[in-house]
């Protein structure tokens, strides 16, 4: 089964964090990544931008409107995602709990919509 | 005002009832419909309705009879309403005459261990066992298990009243098993016991509330057992060995929340009161002449308790001790923790040697203490890029931010 691993974390944090503490925290997401690897269930993972990079698309009246920042406005912005394949939710639940992002932030944990077999 | 006031005493006597009384009141309730979902159900009805009676008319001299009775005609109006076979009238009967029982003792018999048996039966996943035992001998809501062993509330909810089904249809009995019986099904009553200690544990610092009140809650279970079942040393290590962890949960963090090995402990920060209840526990365990895994496991916390007290190297005996645990549980686990105790005694490559392997053993790959172990026997007998990249799939795996960092720091100690 494949979840979606949603990294929520607050961007404002960041900037605030010391140069040691910033590569404290990148060495972290780099060992996780290393360990969803190494136990094979890794398929696909991204670092965002910042959300103030962020652009919204939607259709109203029929015409394409287009907004500068991110869908939700909350102190607690997608800032990555891992894409993991694992036998069930309780195991993608456990992944999630190691996350670094649990500790300044949430993980969403979300089933992939598979295909009909 | 004076309501208000009657308001809070209710409440509070309510509380104190539903502490004291919650697992004694549901086995009571189950034990002989064998329906656990159904003696919850009544029971919580009955507490709401003490908490609408008793501001009114005054706390009764006997909550536990009173909360009973009030549960009984609720469990007997619940199976009116469900059910409207012939079986419905079986049930209610059952249920009755237990009413005329109750009403009859003044002292509600205790129960609690027979439903521990039976939510720890070994016709019910292993799995679910620790969470069931914390709902119905406790009380503890789905949320807060769900959360203590990482997975869904609704997962756990969905599982609990499955295993409840379970318990109801396949007639699993609410009872003390039989002496020949007994040693092999209190493993499992035992078992999740730690299980759900284990959980707990996760959270060493101890800033996590309901992490911390899951602790207490079973210490409550696991003094139950030994209270209920006094000449049982296996129960007695259990309790030893919980008491010998908790002991120094103060010590693995330093005033900066950092993360602080036994190694570097410092024992004055250790609870020497629960230490010394912990040895006479397992004195007192030894006397019975059966040895079992808790209190090998008990009889090492001791170990590691004298060595930090004296100061004496104690491996060797260590060691022997493993030996022993590794012959009786066979697990990855003991076998890693062996490994560290060899280099202790004969160096890194023999305790490399002594490793179990992940390539052989899947469940390893993902389990952080083998990462965490490989790492320091590699970087301890130079093999610094070896142990680089095991460090790194130790801190990739572990969950608690302190330790994460500790091994960090570990990672980047590693001469290049």
């Amino acid at each position: 089964m494949q979840y979606l691993l949603m990294a929520y974390v607050n961007e404002s944090a960041w900037p605030t964090m010391t140069k040691a503490e910033q590569e404290q925290g990148m060495a972290a997401y780099t060992a996780y990544r290393e360990a969803l690897t190494k136990a094979g269930v890794l398929t696909g993972s991204n670092r965002l931008q910042p959300s103030s990079t962020a652009a919204t698309v939607r259709l109203a009246n029929g015409k394409s409107q287009v907004l500068d920042g991110p869908f939700a406005e909350s102190k607690e912005q997608l800032g990555g995602y891992f894409l993991i394949d694992v036998a069930d939710h309780d195991a993608a639940i456990s992944w999630a709990a190691r996350c670094p992002a649990v500790s300044h932030g949430v993980v969403e944990v979300r089933a992939i919509w598979g295909m009909p077999a | 005002m004076t309501f208000h006031d009657g308001d809070e005493q209710a409440r509070s006597t309510a509380d104190a009832v539903a502490r004291r009384s919650y697992g004694k009141l549901v086995a009571f309730l189950a034990a002989r419909t064998r329906d656990v979902a159904a003696a919850e159900d009544a029971l919580s009805e009955a507490f709401a309705s003490a908490l609408a009676d008793w501001p009114r008319n005054g706390c009764p001299s006997n909550p536990e009879a009173w909360l009973l009775t009030v549960a009984r005609r609720k469990a007997i109006d619940m199976h009116r309403g469900k059910l409207r076979h012939e079986i419905a009238g079986e049930q209610i009967r059952i249920m009755a005459e237990g009413l005329d029982a109750a009403a009859a003792e003044s002292e509600i018999p205790d129960q609690r261990l027979a439903l521990m048996f039976a939510c720890a039966h070994p016709a019910l996943d292993s799995a679910i066992r620790a969470p069931l035992i914390l709902q119905a001998v406790l009380g503890l809501d789905a949320a807060m298990i769900a959360s203590a062993f990482l997975v869904s509330p609704v997962a756990m909810g969905k599982r609990l009243v499955r295993a409840k089904d379970k318990i109801r249809q396949a007639g699993i009995p609410f009872n003390i098993p039989e002496r020949e019986e007994l040693p092999a099904r209190l493993d499992t009553v035992l078992d999740a016991i730690y299980a759900a200690f284990t959980e707990g544990w996760t959270d060493p610092g101890g800033t996590d509330v309901a992490r911390r009140d899951l602790t207490e809650e079973v210490f409550f279970l696991a003094r139950l057992v030994t209270e209920l079942l006094p000449d049982e040393p296996e129960a007695l290590g259990l309790l030893a060995l919980m008491l010998h962890a908790e002991a120094r949960r103060r010590a693995r963090r330093n005033a900066d929340g950092e993360y602080v090995p036994l190694a570097e402990q410092d024992p004055t920060l250790w609870d020497w009161q629960l230490i010394e209840e912990a040895e006479s526990l397992l004195l007192r365990a030894s006397t019975f002449g059966s040895i079992g895994r808790y209190q090998l496991e008990a009889a090492l916390q001791s170990a590691h308790v004298s060595r930090g007290r004296t100061g004496r190297a104690n491996w060797a005996d260590v060691v022997h001790l493993y030996d022993a645990l590794f012959s009786l549980v066979g697990s990855p686990v003991v076998a890693i923790n062996r490994a560290l105790a060899i280099a202790k005694l004969h160096g890194a490559s023999a305790a490399l040697d002594a490793m179990p392997d992940a390539d052989t053993d899947a469940r390893l790959a993902e389990y952080q203490p083998y990462w965490a172990a490989r790492a320091e026997l590699l970087a301890k007998s130079g093999a610094h890029a070896e142990a680089r990249q095991a460090y790194e799939i130790a801190i990739g795996l572990e969950r608690d931010p302190a330790v994460r960092r500790f091994l960090q720091q570990r990672q980047s100690a590693l001469p290049l």
